[in-house]
């Protein structure tokens, strides 16, 4: 029961709040909605207590959902130690987020409805985390996906935020496209998609073959890469990423929680989930290690050169996904979760604390136009310095622990790829360092920027919006320290049968006795990037237009984003429409119709003039009376033959 | 109840409300008043009886249950009535979506409204007797005879081409079904009985068959309606007042699929193996290609058509993929798209009815003036993109799963569908509902009102139900899916119900 009300408790709020809403009227319907959150979080507390550290799983079926023959699948929560760590984090950092909304959104003209936006997403997601089965998760993973379309272009008015939206949605369904064919693949090698089953028989098919698409290959492969398809696009990983920065449109808190904290780690968690069919499947594992380490490093650089507060908080997070990715692709599972949880507190943290500038700034998210803010906002300031050094991974910030156990193990993975991502993920982690600290530079501090009108209002916000902004950093200050002997410490148990690695495969117990320079030189890099950062935006404010200028074509390559979009548009977007509009006009009318009815009541029409010369009327009659004649003539040569 | 002629009684309670309404004499207003009440509580009390059939049915046999059977013309051709797991389900939609449309009529429609209402009962006669028609003759006078009414309400209520779309609507349908005509003789020649339970086990000649299967493909593609034979679609739809259009697009393309599983499949199975990848090339060409097309509508009838076509090619990959999840997804995705189509022409003619057009473009920013229309289209929409929670997804998915066990590509090809009906969909959605509200003209446009709530609120309480909860639909057809599965692989095999995996 309690169980259930976890889950539940965000739906009731959500149908609430937008059945009632207008009914209810703001306040009420933000307190419900908050409330029922409220409930969630305080349960999954209990709940992570229970399952996490008593390790006591709990199944439970509520119904059926499809049986078709074998395709049996059932509405199932699912609580194991994976699950609970989700659970905890997504209904702890929603919660706070639920309550940071109250202030943030206090003056929009539709605050019900955004509260069951966020409701809902939140019961997608625990959906999503605590299903037993791939259809039901695939059922989460849209529903998130459906609330992340929802909320990016809540404001529905601008241009903008309904093309991101749209964007959104469709490249998430290009992800899902390659779900959806995995778990078609998962049924017809293991006749089942409960996860129990199919990663009970997994090492028994691994090393088979299936046919795919008229080749043949290794089974295991073929369901891994197409599973992670979908996970590359609900996780924003190179490729198909470019939806994650035009996420931004949506409200700040939304970009918390949905683009930073929760949706987008659904990749990491997915995959993680299916740990046992990953393992074994090696090439797929490099694979993903190659995506999430060059990920990491193609979204840092980018984050360099942009203006928008938020975007460079974006490219941020698409960077530290492609850290857990790669921390999957070595098989560090377990430092991939940990990673996700530290960063659902500090990106979160980050995301806030930029919507609290924003929110401050009269609704500027341009860096150009901020800076000299430090001392009117100072609680803002410092937990943006927290959020950042978190990021950055300093020592005893939560990131120092989750960032640095990934890259020690990509190291004790001793592989090709485990190099390269460990080569990429320490210039990514430097890079991430300076243009966390360009960020705090250019927003508070140097020459004021802004409008005197505007600069005579900035002020921290209110208290709704600061107190989850103090819980928060107390997960980015702490959560690293506490959780790191659990999660990834040698010899822990406490993930139990949740997470899966071969004996062989165990790079995060080997991360455990790299040489001190591996350890080190993640935050002798992050040191160093603040340096520069310092030098570059504090000390010699004129040394970065000078680099732009001398570098233009690669400044001019970084800011267009590697121009992924103008080569989407280029290869997706206008050829479907121009195919699709030459298969309308051309194959329809021309063609089909051309040769078809038109045609051929044309050639009547012709034929008519030309031989008779009967009475003019519509050619259709004439149709229609020989299609009678057929009939007739039918119908005797039957009576003719068979009578 | 096996005594009572319950199916009759459904078939014909329509016209005999029909012929009430012919009775009806006075003035226009009091005619039109008149009509339109019998027509409700006629169409109702249809739903009602129909419930019962639901209720007394047992899904527990393959049989054909509630049969009547009465000596008609002779010689082996008999009036004779039954439902299986798959007819019955077909039947329920039909009774469920005529009372919506008279309901969403009651205002459209204001001229010749006595005439109207007689069309659309008549047209609710022929469609239920269709689907529960077990003799081939009484079948196609149905299947013919219901394409009279609806000629006529699209003739009569329609748009401006009104005559060119029903004319390519009525010869396309009537060139196939001439086709279905001589494949009916020739049956009767050969089995000396127009009996369906006996032709499916009368087992024609491989050479014999491959003729009839296509002149019953003719007949059925062209109604479905499959690539290349659905240009008449669009126009029909675009013409087409409203309700026509729920029909139309609910129940008579059904019958297309539903003639597949009747005819071709159990009564053809060789030349139906043989046609299958045919049938598979056509499906996932209409797909890719009218969902392609549909991304370039500016009209939204047009764009609902040719994501109709594109949903419909689900149902044939589905259905002929002999597996259970196929031939079960194929018949949820016609369920769904029946829900889901009429409940988005439906939307159309809301505003239709407000705004006399359906260009796309001269909408935008509806969200102001109609939040519960947006979230009513919001919720039909993602149905229409299958989202899982919906019944769009059930249909879909367990198509796929069940293609994906007899061919991957296509499969993979069919897969694609699902990232363009987004595009297409949500960029529908997107240029009429959000946005600023701008043009003039819109500025006073009014929300639903009660009569137009009561209309979606059925559909829309069934689309997330069964998208939730599809069991009380699969449980049904399931013995009798089983059943059409087992004769037809016993037809293959020679018995050995041998798994066809991984080709």
């Amino acid at each position: 029961m309690l169980h259930v009300a976890l889950v539940f408790a965000p739906l009731l709020g959500a149908v609430f709040a937008g059945l009632f809403g207008r009914v209810l009227g703001d306040g009420a319907s933000r307190l419900i909605a908050c409330g029922f959150m409220t409930v969630s979080a305080l349960i999954s507390i209990v709940v992570f207590h229970q399952v996490a550290i008593e390790h006591e799983t709990v199944v439970i079926e509520l119904m059926t959902w499809m049986d078709s023959e074998a395709f049996e699948v059932a509405w199932t929560l699912r609580f194991d130690e994976l699950t609970a760590v989700m659970t905890l984090v997504v209904s702890v950092v929603s919660c706070l987020i639920h309550w940071y909304s109250i202030g943030y959104m206090a003056h929009d003209p539709h605050v019900p409805r955004f509260f069951a936006y966020l409701s809902l997403f939140t019961f997608a997601m625990l959906m999503l985390v605590t299903a037993d089965n791939f259809v039901q998760m695939f059922f989460g993973w849209e529903g998130v996906g459906l609330c992340s379309y929802l909320l990016i272009g809540f404001w529905f008015d601008r241009p903008s935020a309904n093309a991101a939206a749209i964007k959104a949605f469709v490249v998430n369904r290009v992800g899902d496209f390659g779900f959806a064919l995995g778990i078609m693949a998962i049924f017809l090698v293991f006749e089942s998609v409960d996860f129990a089953t199919v990663f009970a028989a997994a090492p028994e098919v691994a090393g088979s073959s299936m046919v795919f698409l008229g080749r043949e290959f290794d089974t295991l492969t073929v369901i891994t890469l197409l599973l992670f398809v979908g996970a590359m696009g609900k996780s924003a990983q190179l490729g198909l990423h470019t939806w994650l920065p035009d996420a931004m449109e949506g409200p700040t808190p939304v970009s918390a929680l949905i683009h930073a904290a929760t949706m987008v780690t659904a990749g990491v968690f997915m995959v993680a989930r299916c740990s046992p069919l990953f393992e074994y499947a090696p090439d797929t594992l490099m694979v993903i290690t190659v995506v999430g380490a060059s990920t990491a490093f193609f979204a840092a650089t980018v984050g360099l050169v942009q203006n928008d507060i938020k975007r460079v908080i974006a490219y941020s997070t698409c960077s530290q996904l492609g850290y857990m990715f790669f921390a999957i692709g070595v098989s560090a599972y377990s430092a991939a979760i940990f990673h996700l949880m530290t960063h659902a507190f500090f990106k979160a943290l980050l995301f806030l604390g930029a919507g609290s500038v924003i929110h401050a700034m009269a609704d500027e998210q341009d860096m150009r136009r901020m800076g000299g803010i430090y001392t009117l906002m100072p609680l803002t300031y410092a937990i943006m310095w927290i959020g950042s050094l978190a990021l950055a991974g300093i020592p005893f910030f939560a990131g120092f622990y989750s960032k640095d156990i990934i890259l020690e193990a990509a190291y004790a993975d001793g592989t090709g790829f485990g190099d390269y991502a460990f080569g990429l993920g320490i210039v990514a982690a430097f890079l991430t360092a300076f243009y966390s600290w360009r960020l705090l530079f250019m927003t508070f501090h140097g020459r004021v920027r802004a409008e005197p009108s505007v600069m005579a209002r900035v002020h921290d916000a209110p208290k709704i919006m600061m107190i989850p902004l103090v819980l928060l950093s107390l997960g980015a200050l702490f959560a690293g320290f506490v959780a790191y002997g659990a999660m990834v410490g040698e010899g822990s148990g406490f993930w139990g049968g949740s997470l899966f690695v071969l004996p062989e495969n165990d790079t995060v117990a080997a991360a455990h006795h790299v040489p001190f320079w591996v350890k080190a030189s993640p935050t002798v890099l992050a040191v160093a990037g603040i340096g520069v950062a310092w030098w570059f935006y504090i000390a010699r404010p004129g040394i970065p237009p000078a680099i732009a200028t001398m570098h233009r074509p690669i400044y001019v390559f970084l800011s267009r984003k590697w121009y992924f979009d103008e080569l989407y548009d280029l290869a997706f977007v206008r050829p479907a429409k121009r195919i699709g509009h030459a298969l309308w006009r051309g194959g329809d009318g021309r063609v089909i119709d051309g040769f078809g009815p038109d045609g051929v009541s044309a050639a009547v029409v012709r034929l008519a003039h030309r031989a008779a010369r009967l009475q003019t009327g519509y050619v259709y009659h004439y149709a229609f009376a020989m299609l009678v004649g057929v009939v007739g003539f039918v119908s005797w040569f039957f009576y003719a033959i068979g009578g | 109840m096996i005594d009572f002629p319950l199916l009759s009684l459904v078939t014909f309670l329509p016209t005999v409300g029909a012929a009430f309404i012919l009775l009806i004499r006075g003035e226009e207003a009091v005619v039109a008043r008149n009509a339109r009440w019998v027509a409700m509580w006629t169409t109702t009390m249809t739903f009602c009886a129909s419930l019962a059939i639901w209720f007394w049915f047992n899904p527990s046999t393959a049989e054909f249950q509630f049969v009547e059977k009465k000596a008609w013309i002779g010689g082996g051709i008999d009036y004779h009535m039954g439902v299986d797991g798959i007819s019955l389900l077909f039947v329920l939609l039909t009774t469920l979506l005529t009372p919506l449309c008279v309901l969403a009529s009651w205002e459209a429609i204001s001229t010749r409204v006595k005439e109207y209402m007689i069309a659309f009962l008549i047209m609710e006669t022929m469609m239920i007797g269709v689907f529960c028609a077990l003799d081939v003759v009484v079948f196609y006078l149905f299947f013919e005879g219901g394409l009279i009414p609806m000629f006529l309400i699209i003739g009569g209520w329609g748009g401006e081409r009104r005559i060119y779309a029903t004319f390519k609507f009525f010869l396309y349908t009537l060139l196939g079904s001439v086709l279905m005509l001589l494949a009916v003789l020739a049956m009767y020649l050969k089995a000396g009985t127009t009996d369906i339970p006996t032709l499916m086990n009368t087992g024609f000649d491989v050479s014999w068959q491959r003729w009839l299967w296509l002149a019953f493909f003719a007949a059925f593609a062209v109604k479905i309606p499959m690539w290349p034979v659905h240009t008449w679609l669009p126009d029909a739809h675009v013409e087409a007042p409203t309700a026509g259009s729920v029909i139309l697009a609910g129940v008579l393309l059904k019958i297309g699929g539903y003639g597949f599983l009747r005819f071709s499949i159990p009564m053809l199975p060789e030349a139906t193996e043989f046609f299958t990848p045919l049938v598979y090339a056509l499906s996932v060409v209409a797909i890719v290609y009218t969902s392609l097309v549909a991304l370039m509508q500016e009209d939204m009838k047009k764009l609902i058509a040719y994501s109709s076509v594109a949903h419909m090619g689900f149902v044939t990959i589905g259905i002929f993929t002999f597996t259970t999840q196929g031939i079960e997804g194929g018949i949820m995705v016609m369920l769904s798209h029946g829900l889901v189509s009429a409940a988005l022409f439906l939307i159309v003619g809301v505003v239709y009815d407000r705004m006399h057009t359906r260009e796309i473009a001269r909408y935008g920013g509806l969200v102001h003036r109609m939040p519960v229309y947006a979230a009513v289209f919001m919720v039909v929409a993602l149905a229409n993109v299958g989202l899982p929670g919906t019944s769009g997804f059930v249909g879909e998915f367990l198509v796929l799963v069940g293609i994906f066990r007899v061919d991957t590509w296509v499969a993979f090809l069919a897969t694609t569908g699902i990232v363009l009906s987004v595009a297409y969909t949500l960029w529908l959605y997107r240029r009429v509902i959000y946005g600023k509200l701008e043009k003039a003209e819109l500025k006073e446009i009014s929300d639903l009102d009660w009569r137009e709530i009561a209309v979606f609120a059925p559909l829309i309480v069934l689309v997330l139900f069964f998208g939730v909860y599809p069991q009380p639909l699969l449980d049904v057809m399931h013995v009798s899916v089983a059943n059409l599965i087992e004769s037809h692989d016993m037809a293959m095999n020679g018995g050995g119900g041998v798994a066809r995996l991984g080709r």
